[in-house]
């Protein structure tokens, strides 16, 4: 194999590719062509025929424009505040933690250890009106007698920002590890202040991992349904739940495929205007 | 000899002249998955997917189950997976569409849904082995010639249930008895929940109306959808629930809701301010159906349905469940296990509670337009 590899190395960078490249071609390519085969179609269960159905994807994206809406901006409340949470968190581990930074890090990825499912269902629990939190809550007139968190916006981007708070934290924290503490002892050096050290080395230098960290966090929070349908009602679900009702509930294959086309363009576009305003060169770190 | 083996020994020599003869069908047979295997033999387990709260249970075992294994050797692998009709046919359909089995000799269905029909319509189930039911004869007439299967072919009752109004006294303070009061009472604001199965909820509220839930008129459908969305813009109902519902009005997270009957009986065990009633306007009636979907071995399907049409065993299952049964001579059976067994309405549906149940128009549960809107009432 070794003398293979050096009579051919023009080969060697593909053959190591072709794993990766057939397993998404079995995984990811072969079900998409299924996916838009069945956006096309038109008919019902039983009778589904091929007939180059468009019409689906404007039936499609007309009726549910509301729940695309709603995905996109509950997907970016929820980035922005796993961003804004998670920032000093992670900066505090990467610069103070000194020993302890591998135990708190464990504490990030600790409810990753519970299924998804079973994290998202705890919320049930803690914000029922039974619960802890809601007592509390009313204890302190914050909340009146009659009121309560569940089954609300509130309760459904809290539930997103929490089940995707580690896809933020981690990238995070990999780039603000990696900077070189005598570049912040250099910008004292040259007086700058606390806050211009923050803002002229570290911000920038950890720009790469708050991209990567709202890509991984946002992409996924788009189509989540198990948030909306736990904690949300009828006023709060997302697209997700509805490509679900429509392959899960109604047998509606053709609107459902047309609607996970619709949402992968729609992130592709939210993609590519991201990275046109924050520039590609931190996309790729 | 045994005749169980003799029986076995003969399909299985069979099958395998068969597969001789026919070459490309076994390798058919090969491409069919673990569960593809002959469809004919008489099995040691039985695979039974079921809802949830629908067996007698006692601590954490079915006595009718343990009492089927004593009598017949068979064990049952006892599943309750079923949350929806339509969430569980999406969710075993493609194998089914393959021709392959989904590891399952018994599945129910509910025939206030388009998918008993569904099932047999897309040779999804195999013909009962009528053969080996001789307690079929025990079939109650009213349940002889449904409209999805007239002969009873396919399917056989499991048990039968009614939609009305659970409430938990402690959070409401009295009883609510009709849907528009589940729907307007300003003390139920934000704490009613409806079912996300249309036939349930939508047939409570053509009820409730005074519009007819057996033969549905478009006009009439619309009405009970606005009714619907008018409580749900109002902030009354809180959100629509599939079975999840049960634990959660155990929990007191709500205060009222639609309702099956059987499940509000049994979390009053737990719970005993949970309340159950047929709202004043009326009820719905509906019955389960057991189904042997493809794969699944018909001789002890069968067998396991014989034992259950046995009043004696049947009328385990409904005391346990407080569910009814569609077998003759439960009540006589009922009342030698329990002498005040009769009393359990829920089993034992008086004249007057028969008199305001309706059945669901099978033409509304089936069309695709009104599912359709169903589903925008839902959000999605």
């Amino acid at each position: 194999m070794g003398s293979f590899f050096h009579r051919h190395p023009k080969l060697t960078p593909y053959l190591l590719l072709a794993p990766g490249i057939a397993w998404l071609a079995v995984f990811f390519l072969i079900p998409l062509g299924f996916l838009g085969y069945q956006s096309l179609q038109s008919g019902s269960y039983g009778n589904f025929e091929f007939t180059w159905e468009f019409s689906n994807f404007t039936d499609a994206f007309s009726d549910y424009r509301e729940q695309l809406f709603r995905s996109f901006l509950y997907a970016a409340v929820a980035t922005t505040a796993a961003l804004l949470l998670s920032y000093p968190l992670v900066y505090w581990i990467a610069f103070k933690a000194g020993p302890w930074r591998n135990l708190f890090l464990l504490f990030i990825v600790a409810p990753f250890f519970v299924t998804y499912l079973v994290r998202t269902l705890a919320w049930l629990s803690v914000l029922n009106d039974q619960g802890p939190v809601i007592g509390f809550l009313r204890d302190v007139h914050l909340l009146g007698a009659d009121e309560g968190l569940l089954y609300s916006t509130f309760a459904v981007i809290s539930g997103i920002t929490y089940n995707f708070f580690p896809f933020m934290a981690l990238p995070l924290y990999v780039s603000l590890e990696q900077i070189d503490p005598r570049l912040l002892e250099a910008a004292k050096d040259l007086y700058a202040s606390s806050t211009q050290a923050f803002l002229r080395v570290t911000l920038p230098l950890s720009a790469p991992g708050i991209v990567a960290g709202t890509l991984l966090t946002f992409i996924p929070a788009a189509g989540d349904f198990i948030n909306a349908e736990f904690l949300g009602t009828e006023n709060q679900q997302m697209i997700g739940n509805v490509i679900q009702g429509k392959f899960l509930e109604s047998l509606d294959y053709p609107t459902a495929a047309s609607l996970s086309f619709i949402l992968m363009a729609l992130i592709l576009v939210a993609l590519l205007v991201y990275a046109r305003v924050v520039g590609t060169e931190k996309l790729t770190g | 000899m045994n005749p169980r083996l003799t029986r076995q020994e003969l399909l299985r020599r069979g099958a395998a002249g068969t597969a001789l003869l026919a070459f490309p069908s076994l390798l058919a047979a090969c491409g069919g998955g673990g569960d593809g295997e002959s469809t004919g033999e008489l099995k040691d387990v039985l695979e039974f997917e079921n809802w949830p709260y629908y067996m007698d249970t006692k601590g954490k075992t079915h006595p009718t189950l343990d009492q089927f294994k004593a009598e017949t050797g068979i064990t049952v692998n006892y599943y309750e997976g079923i949350d929806g009709n339509d969430t569980y046919f999406a969710k075993i359909q493609g194998p089914l569409s393959q021709g392959n089995g989904i590891g399952r000799d018994i599945i129910v269905a509910t025939d206030n849904s388009q998918f008993p029909g569904l099932y047999i319509s897309e040779e999804y189930v195999q013909k009962l082995d009528k053969s080996l039911i001789p307690n079929m004869d025990n079939l109650i007439d009213a349940q002889q010639s449904p409209v999805f299967d007239p002969n009873r072919d396919y399917s056989l009752p499991w048990l039968t249930g009614m939609d009305g109004i659970a409430w938990n006294e402690e959070l409401t303070g009295g009883p609510v008895t009709s849907i528009t009061q589940l729907f307007t009472d300003p003390k139920l604001k934000g704490k009613v929940t409806i079912l996300e199965e249309m036939s349930d909820t939508v047939g409570l509220v053509l009820l409730d109306n005074g519009d007819d839930p057996t033969n549905v008129t478009d006009e009439a459908f619309d009405r009970a959808i606005s009714t619907i969305e008018a409580a749900q813009e109002s902030g009354q109902i809180l959100k629509p629930t599939s079975q999840n519902y049960a634990p959660a009005l155990l929990r007191g997270d709500f205060a009222a809701s639609i309702a099956w009957s059987g499940d509000v009986a049994q979390l009053a065990l737990e719970n005993p301010k949970l309340k159950w009633a047929i709202p004043d306007k009326g009820g719905i009636i509906w019955t389960d159906n057991m189904l042997i979907p493809l794969g699944g071995s018909v001789p002890t399907a069968s067998t396991l349905m014989n034992f259950y049409y046995d009043p004696k065993i049947s009328a385990q299952v409904a005391l346990g469940t407080s569910y009814g049964s569609s077998v003759k001579g439960v009540k006589e059976a009922a009342l030698a296990i329990d002498p005040d067994a009769a009393s359990n309405e829920l089993v034992f549906p008086t004249d007057e509670m028969l008199a305001q149940l309706y059945p669901n128009d099978p033409a509304m549960v089936s069309n695709a337009d009104y599912i359709t809107t169903w589903q925008a009432v839902l959000g999605r």
